[in-house]
């Protein structure tokens, strides 16, 4: 059986031989036109002019669009219709598209993009978090609030109280493949866009509300991205309908695709947090009530920010049984690129504000860290804050197994005394768990359709409304089908996500890929594998329960059998449908975001880190110097895979927390929009000795082959570094590091600064 | 102009192309090897690495910022031919079997990477992938792959030898020199011309600003000026010189300076960008002159027939601003041999491939337990690479002691007022460029100051 084994991404070959085809890839009619948006250049203000004849006399240019040109909706927001393709008179964001141009290549339409002369009166512009609390600036009418029993009362009677606040970064996605797509006008007005987005059917339904033309007008195809992150969510829909709008003006192919600087100016990030808290423990560090605030910058439009926040909201207890708790979660709107999903969707914000909060409450009680939280975990048949009951919950387990494989006790012993001899140089030593829900929020996205085929030579043809992004969920799921009828990996042809063959597909988002997709192409081989049963067991004798599909063969008791190939064959001359949907919703989860109460998830999957770091205590520099992590993907579908979701979300998580730092200056102007001063952990930032394991135990929900998503949650183990870090300033002095996030090296010198003068 | 080299083993001659346009483009576009693939379009990510071959080896470069101009002559290999029809590249299957792709977009610039490195006998895989940005895998994989390759042959045929480069396009083209007296002579006719050597920076003005170069100079064939002179007083480096050669060269002499140029840019970088470059372009935040100012460099210029030698720290006019006259141009930096004091620091967000936040320079002497001379430059703390002059008097004569080093910190006020930006701000700057020589001192004594020494 394929399902369980360490097989390489299916693309592998082709990847590493430049074959594997990305959207600016496809090759296209010599007639195609390339886009490119003029920007806005300040942050918020009224377009009192615009002169663009310079830009339609460039040379190679072919068309020039602004609003007035969009023939239908000027629309491409992925939730409450704010956020127009084309500026309306007014600019949100410095960054902010304000007209198109189609232009006979990319070079040609960059450069005459430049040559508008646009004059915008200025507007005072709502940047930062205290300029959107002062201006009372925000989606939705106020503060959404989640409690649990009496947290005032519990931390005013607590015997230790303490209270901070931590300013944590956004993130930029880098998906080394920038957001592309590409239309090609069909007949009687259909288009096909290719796409590189994780959310095909979305990219169907702007581009027909755009066009205003039914969504079976528009065919939406997505091989692979190269990498999404969540920011292809939503994020692609903008090229995709420009290319549309502008293929139906031209009657030309379009094609556009992001300079990277724009790419990064023009797109939304990861949100940055303010986390504020009170927190009552007990000796032990016991949490007893706890009152946090999270203050989400969303930028200018709605996005997916309310989801986000509710996720940071839900995950504000992490791995942690809060007793009584308060959560006040703020959705401000400024003037800046509108945040969006990446990988973790909030929740990599709301466990960071918890163990922020547990890191203070040791250092104050000087307790050991591990110890506090360990006094905190979760005990199966505790309730969420939420109210959702703890089943399966691995991290008490996982900690003793991590600690001990990773030989906590000495290496801490080590690091004491390394910190002892060294006036300098300073290590740091840390755990952090992660528990993480799985399911997205919006229950109704909770669903997944597949296509397969069985052609008459025994080939199987596999389509499911999943996207590939580099996840290797193609592979996985390929893998479901390969099982399924019992034959080899090679018999399964992985296809384009294509809106044509399974329609009303969800992102390919919340971790989900695998659980909802593998589910859904299981149900339909399914369908045919009974189908073929049911035929085979008239001819052969035998009950259809009892024949088996293994290695290449179907077989009956009785000892009649044939190849899968051939059954193939005899099915289809016996008129039997070897073609089949499959469909999965997933069960058990209700949910009321207004009251936060409820079952949002299905399950939770965990991960548990170590990480030790060294400092630089004249400059702040450091270095990842050894890593330990032991990862629960249930029964795995492929642990390479998976090792590799939990390698690379670790250091995307680190980098996040470390190098990764967003500049907006004065004016709103985002100061880090190239890879030259937006850092991205490289080679050598990797630990120097990185153990991952997985945690081998069933999911005690039915999933597919009991196996749990892999996606996102490795993310916030990277949370861990930040935390080691903060351990390795500690060892200064005697005061609290108080550090923010990222810590770069200039935010770890202040924080040794902190703990020395306290 | 007329443009030959081989490309994946195949003769190609363009006639009349733009030498402005860059290789990844014509790869992309005109070719259709979309195999190479754009990521930054601005060299700081890799996904477009492609292996370039001349007389002096096979190097990996970034194909986003490498003008049609600069392959003459030359021998260019992309991902495509990696591969044989039957066979991957040991690189390849090693990746494969090391799940070293995930969304496969960055894979084809560091298979490229990687082949070149094993065909180059190159380990450290670390300083190989520098310039090349994986967001996916956490590079674990890459390296699993990186090590297994390393020790395998390297496949038969692969890589042009040195001796089939074809000949280069040699129509006898002003905007091609092959000597100093050509070069000097182009540019007294055209003396604004924008000279291009490696175009790591230049590049940039082209994919980035969008501006037109207006006439350029190639100079990357000026085999003269990539000459590295070192006798017993001094050593002299050609305008030309690469940085990746400078960080060899400098290795047995100024083993520090040679550690810091490791982290300059990344390999790709600096195959091709040169020391030249790094100084004309005038930047405050180049590597390489602060430390050439605290080892008391001579800058060597050119204008026609009439050359002339200044300090190379009174290069550095203003920001932007340089004593470089039309039509004149930077032939060597030389300096005089020297026991090695040298300390060079560099800070910046993220260990490799980044650009400094701040880099300081430290040349002090000590003779009899006193400071007997002292030369300090930085980068990152003012408009220009600057010396620290007040620093070093308040150094020279005092003993050489932790307590001298603190009563020196304050005269860094006088010397500096840097700025705030992305990278970094005033008061880190400040603060960090004291505790450089902090550093420095400790450094001195033999106390470990370094985190890139520690072991886990």
């Amino acid at each position: 059986m394929s399902v369980g084994k360490p097989l390489p991404h299916d693309a592998a070959r082709l990847h590493v031989t430049g074959a594997a085809r990305y959207v600016d890839d496809i090759p296209t009619p010599a007639n195609c036109l390339h886009l490119a948006f003029g920007l806005s250049d300040i942050a918020r203000g009224v377009i009192t002019h615009a002169d663009l004849s310079g830009v339609r006399q460039a040379p190679g240019v072919v068309a020039v669009l602004t609003a007035i040109d969009l023939p239908h909706a000027n629309d491409v927001s992925p939730s409450v219709h704010d956020e127009p393709l084309l500026a309306k008179g007014e600019v949100f964001y410095h960054g902010q598209p304000i007209f198109l141009v189609a232009a006979t290549s990319h070079l040609a339409a960059r450069k005459a993009a430049r040559r508008a002369k646009i004059t915008i009166d200025p507007r005072p512009a709502i940047l930062s978090i205290d300029d959107a609390i002062a201006a009372d600036s925000r989606f939705e009418g106020g503060p959404v609030v989640w409690a649990r029993g009496k947290a005032a009362e519990a931390i005013h009677t607590a015997p230790h109280v303490f209270d901070g606040s931590v300013e944590l970064g956004g993130q930029e996605h880098f998906y080394l493949e920038g957001q592309a797509a590409l239309a090609v006008p069909q007949e009687a007005g259909d288009m096909l866009i290719h796409s590189s987005t994780q959310h095909p059917t979305e990219i169907q339904h702007k581009v027909a509300d755009a066009l205003g033309v039914p969504m079976h007008g528009i065919r939406v195809e997505t091989r692979r991205m190269g990498g999404g992150f969540g920011g292809k969510e939503s994020q692609g829909n903008a090229l995709a309908v420009a290319c549309a709008v502008a293929a139906k003006r031209t009657g030309r192919p379009c094609k556009m695709r992001y300079d990277r600087d724009d790419d990064m100016v023009i797109t939304g990030k990861r949100h940055d947090f303010r986390i504020t808290y009170r927190v009552g423990v007990d000796d032990a560090g016991r949490l007893l009530g706890l009152e946090v605030t999270q203050l989400a910058r969303c930028g200018w439009s709605q996005d997916l920010s309310l989801p986000v926040a509710d996720r940071a909201m839900l995950h504000a207890d992490n791995a942690y049984h809060l007793p009584a708790v308060r959560i006040e979660s703020h959705r401000l709107k400024t003037n800046t690129a509108s945040a969006t999903a990446f990988r973790g969707f909030g929740g990599p914000q709301g466990v960071f504000g918890i163990e922020r909060i547990l890191d203070h409450v040791a250092a104050k009680l000087d307790l050991d860290p591990v110890a506090v939280r360990t006094v905190n975990f979760y005990d199966n048949g505790q309730t969420t804050h939420y109210g959702q009951t703890i089943e399966g919950f691995h991290i008490p387990a996982m900690t003793m197994a991590l600690l001990d494989r990773a030989d906590f006790a000495a290496r801490r012993a080590e690091v004491d005394r390394f910190n002892a001899e060294n006036p300098i140089l300073k290590k740091g030593l840390a755990y952090s768990p992660v528990k993480f829900g799985i399911s997205f929020t919006l229950t109704h996205l909770n669903q997944a359709g597949a296509l397969v085929h069985v052609y008459q030579d025994g080939s199987i043809h596999m389509n499911h409304g999943g996207t590939e992004m580099g996840q290797g969920l193609f592979q996985k799921v390929a893998q479901v089908a390969a099982s399924c009828f019992g034959v080899s990996l090679d018999v399964v042809k992985i296809t384009a996500t294509d809106t044509a063959k399974v329609p009303n597909t969800s992102a390919t988002a919340a971790s989900s890929g695998s659980d909802l997709n593998g589910m859904a192409v299981q149900a339909a081989c399914i369908t045919i594998r009974e189908r073929i049963a049911a035929y085979l067991a008239e001819i052969w004798q035998a009950r259809a329960s009892e024949i088996t599909f293994t290695d290449d063969t179907v077989s009956a008791p009785n000892g009649q059998n044939m190849s899968f190939a051939a059954a193939a064959k005899a099915a289809y001359e016996a008129r039997i449908s070897l073609s089949a949907t499959g469909f999965y919703k997933t069960p058990r989860i209700t949910w009321d975001r207004v009251k936060g109460q409820g079952r949002p998830f299905l399950y939770f999957a965990h991960g548990v880190a170590l990480s030790e770091v060294v400092i630089d205590t004249l400059t702040g520099e450091n270095r990842i110097l050894r890593t330990d992590i032991v990862h629960d993907a249930g029964s795995s579908l492929n642990p390479a895979l998976d090792i590799g979701q939990v390698e690379g979300g670790y250091v995307q998580g680190a980098g996040w927390l470390t190098t990764e730092e967003l500049v907006w200056d004065t004016k709103g102007v985002l100061r880090t929009h190239a890879p030259s001063t937006y850092k991205i952990p490289a080679c050598s930032d990797r630990p120097r000795v990185f153990n991952v394991s997985l945690w081998d135990q069933p999911n005690h929900e039915d999933t597919v082959f009991r196996s749990k998503a892999v996606g996102e949650p490795p993310l916030m183990l990277g949370i861990s570094v930040w935390l080691a870090l903060a351990d390795a300033v500690a060892a200064c002095g005697e005061g609290y590091h108080d550090m923010n996030a990222p810590a770069t090296p200039e935010e770890i010198l202040k924080a040794v600064g902190r703990v020395r003068t306290a | 102009m007329d443009i030959a080299f081989l490309l994946n083993g195949e003769s190609v001659t363009l006639h009349d192309v733009d030498p402005k346009r860059t290789t990844l483009d014509w790869l992309r576009e005109t070719q259709g090897l979309t195999g190479t693939k754009e990521g930054c379009n601005e060299g700081d990510c890799g996904a477009c690495t492609v292996m370039v071959t001349d007389e002096t080896g096979a190097k990996a470069v970034n194909a986003c910022i490498l003008f049609l101009g600069q392959i003459n002559g030359r021998a260019l290999t992309t991902v495509e031919g990696l591969a044989t029809q039957d066979d991957l590249h040991p690189v390849q299957q090693m990746m494969v079997e090391e799940h070293a792709s995930q969304c496969g977009f960055c894979t084809p610039g560091i298979a490229v990477s990687l082949a070149t490195a094993q065909l180059n006998g190159n380990k450290n895989h670390d300083d190989v992938l520098a310039g090349n940005l994986c967001r996916c895998t956490g590079y674990a994989p890459i390296i699993r792959s990186a090590d297994r390759a390393a020790k395998a042959l390297v496949p038969e045929g692969f890589a042009p030898l040195a001796g089939n480069l074809p000949g280069s396009a040699q129509d006898p083209d002003p905007a091609r020199p092959a000597t100093i007296d050509a070069l000097a002579q182009a540019l007294m006719t055209t003396p604004h011309a924008t000279l291009i050597a490696g175009a790591t920076d230049v590049g940039l003005w082209a994919t980035k600003s969008l501006k037109d170069l207006g006439p350029v100079v190639f100079i990357n064939g000026v085999k003269a000026l990539h000459d590295i002179h070192i006798t017993d007083e001094k050593i002299r480096v050609g305008a030309g010189v690469t940085i990746e050669a400078l960080r060899l060269a400098l290795a047995p002499y100024h083993p520090n300076f040679s550690e810091m140029l490791r982290r300059f840019a990344s390999l790709q970088v600096r195959n091709v960008a040169t020391i030249g470059g790094n100084i004309a372009n005038g930047s405050p935040i180049g590597d390489a002159p602060p430390a050439l100012i605290a080892l008391d460099a001579t800058l060597h210029l050119r204008r026609g027939t009439e050359t002339r030698a200044i300090d190379l720290e009174s290069f550095f006019i203003d920001y932007g601003k340089q004593d470089r006259r039309p039509g004149e141009f930077v032939e060597a930096v030389s300096f005089k041999r020297q026991p090695d004091r040298l300390r060079v620091y560099k800070l910046s967000k993220r260990f490799d491939q980044d650009i400094s936040a701040v880099l300081g320079a430290f040349n002090i002497s000590v003779s009899n337990g006193e400071v007997a001379n002292a030369r300090i430059a930085f980068g990152g703390m003012a408009g220009t690479p600057k010396r620290a002059t007040h620093v070093e008097n308040a150094l020279i004569g005092r003993p050489w002691t932790l307590d001298s080093v603190k009563a020196a910190l304050p005269a860094f006020a006088q010397d500096f007022d840097p700025m705030s930006d992305m990278r970094a701000s005033a008061s880190y700057r400040l603060q960090v460029a004291q505790n450089l020589l902090v550093r420095a001192w400790h450094d001195d004594q033999g106390t470990a100051t370094s985190v890139l020494e520690v072991q886990p």
